[in-house]
């Protein structure tokens, strides 16, 4: 078969008919997949809640309540009030990142799951395990504890060289203590729940910079650094 | 006839590797390849949509009047990209969390648009499969070999295999600046050994 000439008729068609093939395609692997794309979502957000809420045997979660893009997971066991998973998102310093946290009947933390984040990796990407085994916030009431970062005031210690991803992810745990207290009129946290991680450009590449010059400073003494927490380092910005 | 198809089946592997030799496709090398598994799959994946797009470019060479086939082409592409995308999506939903957001983006990587254009336009569908098949396996040896260089520098494992402790790993070959400085030395080294 010869090749099509260009004229408008033969690029109209031809065009047409390939987009039309085209869509008629993907309409139909879409609605293939559809389905189990769902499943997926949901068993990884079961997954989540349960990784959060560990003291609860048989829990029962209720219908989530979302407000704001605070959605809320209340768990009853039986027929008390065992506690509750909160997924909030927060700005971090790579961008966006989701932190399923959870609370106790009483309001203290539980476990938390860093959902998704594109945080530096070897420096913000320690979060889970930093806040998890390192400086654990599991078992403090954001209520009673003041849960920002040291430098702030705060009693936690940052993550060595990440202080925005560190800030971000206190921010994120008080914002997900205020909502879970909105919703059980519980006292609201003592940290401040949105303390602004991003800052203005300047402040943010002279970050960057530093924790650049940090990672090569710190080659050789990072094997101290994780076993002993330095987490004032990072130069003031 | 058997002769030309092993040349073409084996073009893309080293004598004409897409990353190292023709310098195409830098987007993806240098931002998936923070580990071996990533720079893998995007490889496979890739390797699959330039299979599949090949093929049917080939088909349909002479249905598609020259003034329009840039168009066509990235029509083609773009739907077998988001079929990879949907899938990957629904059955390996933590692959698609590391690579997600560069998926979308093999449209655009010149590999596969440069294949249609240069040998898929001009050639049957079965050599162009197989050239579809070369160039994708070279793509993947490129971005797998600078993806296991990477990690091991930076982590201290290759395929999530410990070799040493994650303390001695140089943190950069992770981050952006260790992806240009270990393609610019893989780049090097294979030049050198194809002279």
């Amino acid at each position: 078969m010869a090749k099509l000439k260009s004229s408008l008729t033969n690029m109209l068609l031809s065009l047409t008919l390939i987009t039309l093939v085209a869509a008629g395609l993907l309409a139909g692997i879409y609605s293939l997949t559809k389905d189990t794309i769902a499943a997926t979502n949901a068993a990884k957000q079961q997954a989540a809640i349960i990784a959060v809420l560990p003291q609860v045997e048989g829990l029962t979660i209720a219908e989530p309540i979302e407000a704001e893009g605070i959605t809320i997971f209340k768990a009853n066991q039986g027929d008390t009030f065992a506690g509750a998973a909160v997924k909030v998102a927060e700005n971090g310093f790579g961008g966006i990142f989701h932190v399923m946290v959870g609370f106790d009947a009483t309001g203290a933390i539980t476990g938390f799951e860093v959902l998704d984040h594109q945080e530096t990796p070897g420096l913000g990407s320690k979060m889970q395990e930093w806040f998890q085994n390192v400086r654990t916030v599991i078992g403090l009431n954001p209520a009673e504890a003041n849960l920002t970062v040291s430098k702030d005031g705060g009693d936690v210690d940052a993550i060595t060289a990440a202080t925005i991803s560190s800030r971000a992810f206190l921010a994120a745990v008080n914002k997900a203590y205020n909502a879970y207290a909105e919703a059980n009129n519980a006292p609201i946290a003592q940290g401040v729940s949105s303390a602004s991680p991003i800052e203005d450009a300047e402040t943010l590449a002279a970050d960057s910079l530093a924790a650049v010059e940090e990672v090569a400073a710190e080659t050789a003494a990072e094997t101290a650094a994780e076993a002993v927490a330095e987490p004032n380092v990072e130069p003031a910005n | 006839m058997a002769n030309k198809a092993l040349k073409t089946l084996t073009n893309g592997l080293l004598r004409e590797n897409p990353t190292m030799v023709l310098v195409l496709g830098m987007c993806p090398t240098l931002a998936t390849t923070s580990s071996a598994i990533n720079g893998m799959s995007m490889g496979l994946a890739t390797t699959f949509v330039l299979l599949c797009s090949n093929v049917v470019i080939s088909l349909l060479k002479n249905l598609i009047p020259d003034k329009v086939r840039i168009p066509a082409f990235i029509v083609v592409i773009a739907s077998f990209v988001t079929i990879v995308q949907l899938c990957m999506q629904a059955y390996l939903p933590d692959l698609y969390a590391s690579l997600g957001l560069f998926i979308p983006l093999i449209v655009v990587n010149c590999i596969v648009l440069g294949r249609a254009e240069a040998f898929a336009a001009k050639n049957n569908a079965g050599l162009s499969a197989l050239d579809g098949i070369g160039m994708g396996l070279g793509f993947t040896l490129s971005l797998t070999v600078l993806g296991a260089i990477r990690e091991l520098l930076g982590t201290g494992k290759v395929f999530d295999f410990t070799i040493f402790p994650d303390s001695y790993g140089m943190l950069l070959f992770v981050l952006a600046p260790g992806a240009f400085i270990a393609l610019a030395y893989v780049m090097a080294l294979v030049n050198k050994l194809k002279k």
